[in-house]
């Protein structure tokens, strides 16, 4: 339809790899439009979930295919790509979809946070703040945040309708009477634009802070779901909490092994069978500028 | 007691409601004041359950009205209320006690979970003062507080029904629906829940249905009843009165069929 024209977009530097037997980002015109206008709805209605025509992608679900759909709808010629898996740019995950983008799109990629426009990510933001000509796309397994304490789906959207989340509390009321506190720690729920209740994706509670008041435009896409939500640049995500137990992220005792940050994620890593681990940075672009920038 | 030009709380008006080609509730009329326990008796199908479930927003009836006495808008239809409305009304201002506990609780949830949830459903935000209420009406309706953070799985029958009360209790509503709360039951622990809801109902005077097809439970709880049969009802009158002196056939033959040790 109205493809852009290959010829004139090929980066030179990139056309060895560009795949010329595909539609410009692998899904067809009418697709990406289709999923577009969800986008649209679903900045319209910060938090809301948008049920789109999910297609299949050469990818098995589980994998991100809601979120390469998202990036195949916005990806322009002109854009730089960036794709992390937990933080990482160099796991399978974050490879097999770089390379499918540049494959499908000839775009420019990048291990740069700053450097990229559109940012693929499964399970964590990255460390850098984002900027206005950013784009953060998640990719999102469950997108229902109430699903596990209401298994039917009719009565799950009806709560989002009416607003009735008070079944969210009761999940962390069992938490403290339990274990004393949230034991939440990842796909911690959030309350966006003070309406609608949301799962950020299985990211650590640790990034959710991230999401508040952030500058770039948050995309969330889940493939067997079937549905798209978003947050729009500059909108408040509240972590839900009780008054007398606040929102509590994670924290480390330690700093990165490598770039020593004391500010970032931190994995543990086992370095033996005797014992030895290390916690080093789960955003690895974050740990290697720092590294570079060290004297 | 209850001054009698005082408006009702509920208003049943002509409420019918048909399964297909079968019905279910035909022209059921009555009135419910503040402070009243209402007992609804007959038969299994005689329409009981659904009369309870029309009354309480549950099914819509297909035809008459059912009007409810809200704190500050007076008497309104209650299916002429927006959904988020009634369901409003539902967790705040009525209360209804299943006659299988798992259908009320939720079985995977502790016991101050399960009384906290319509408190957080309204907007309570503070573990402390939630897990307190959820102490207070342990107690209240006389169960082990120390068991406050075990599962309804591990509880006995008539524990199950006690938490369920305390659950509907805690918003204080002033109208509970109860469907056969004692059935299945053994009779000391009957007699027991039987106590704990009268005094329940007396201290909080708060207008009650109980569905039941036991008469001694009337006779015990209820200050008037209705006797129902193929969806009628066909007799209305004070508990003793119908008890004591039947005038339909039917609950002729319903009150000698009662056996006593």
């Amino acid at each position: 339809m109205n493809a852009p024209d290959r010829s004139a977009l090929a980066p030179a530097a990139y056309a060895s790899t560009w795949e010329t037997n595909f539609n410009f980002a692998y899904l067809d015109e009418r697709s990406k439009r289709m999923i577009r206008r969800a986008i649209l709805k679903a900045v319209a209605i910060p938090g809301y979930q948008v049920p789109f025509g999910s297609r299949e992608m050469p990818l098995p679900y589980g994998w991100g295919t809601g979120g390469i759909q998202v990036t195949a709808s916005i990806i322009g010629p002109d854009d730089v790509l960036k794709v992390i898996d937990q933080g990482a740019d160099d796991t399978v995950n974050a490879v097999n979809i770089r390379r499918f983008f540049q494959r499908t799109t000839g775009v420019r990629t990048t291990e740069s946070t700053a450097a990229a426009t559109v940012i693929q990510t499964r399970h964590r933001i990255p460390e850098v703040p984002l900027s206005a000509h950013q784009i953060l796309v998640y990719q999102v397994p469950v997108p229902e945040p109430l699903q596990r304490l209401e298994p039917r789906e009719v009565e799950t959207r009806r709560m989002h309708g009416l607003s009735e989340y008070g079944l969210m509390h009761v999940k962390f009321y069992e938490d403290i009477a339990r274990y004393g506190h949230i034991v939440t720690t990842y796909d911690y729920p959030v309350m966006v634009d003070g309406r609608y209740l949301m799962s950020p994706s299985p990211i650590p509670a640790f990034d959710n802070p991230k999401m508040h008041m952030n500058p770039a435009l948050q995309l969330f896409g889940a493939g067997r779901e079937k549905r798209i939500y978003a947050v729009p640049p500059h909108t408040a995500v509240e972590s839900l909490a009780f008054d007398d137990y606040p929102f509590a992220p994670q924290r480390w005792d330690a700093v990165c092994a490598i770039c020593a940050a004391a500010d970032s994620f931190l994995d543990e890593v086992i370095t033996d069978d005797r014992g030895g681990r290390m916690h080093v940075c789960s955003d690895t672009d974050y740990c290697r500028t720092r590294q570079a920038a060290a004297p | 007691m209850i001054a009698p030009d005082d408006p009702p709380i509920l208003r049943v008006t002509a409420l019918a409601k048909h399964y297909g080609a079968r019905a279910a509730a035909i022209d059921v009329s009555f009135e419910l004041w503040p402070g009243e326990v209402l007992a609804v008796v007959g038969e299994s199908g005689s329409g009981k359950t659904t009369l309870l479930d029309c009354v309480s927003a549950r099914q819509r009836p297909d035809a008459g009205r059912v009007e409810f006495l809200t704190r500050h808008e007076g008497m309104v239809d209650i299916f002429a209320l927006s959904e988020a409305q009634r369901r409003l009304l539902a967790r705040t201002d009525w209360g209804f006690v299943h006659q299988n506990a798992t259908e009320g609780l939720r079985m995977n949830m502790s016991a101050g979970a399960n009384v906290g949830e319509r408190l957080m459903a309204l907007g309570e935000r503070n573990y402390g003062r939630i897990r307190q209420e959820a102490n207070d009406w342990l107690a209240r309706v006389e169960m082990d507080v120390a068991r406050i953070d075990e599962t309804p799985v591990t509880f006995s029958g008539g524990m199950r029904q006690r938490l369920q009360i305390a659950r509907n209790l805690v918003t204080r509503p002033r109208r509970v629906f109860m469907d056969e709360p004692t059935s299945g039951l053994d009779v000391s622990v009957q007699a027991r829940l039987l106590d704990l809801l009268r005094s329940l109902t007396r201290q909080l005077s708060q207008a009650a249905i109980i569905v039941t097809h036991d008469l001694a439970v009337a006779r015990l709880m209820a200050h008037r009843m209705i006797v129902m049969k193929d969806g009628r009802v066909i007799e209305h009158g004070l508990t003793d009165q119908v008890l004591d002196d039947p005038q339909h056939p039917y609950t002729q033959l319903l009150v000698s069929s009662v056996l006593t040790p």
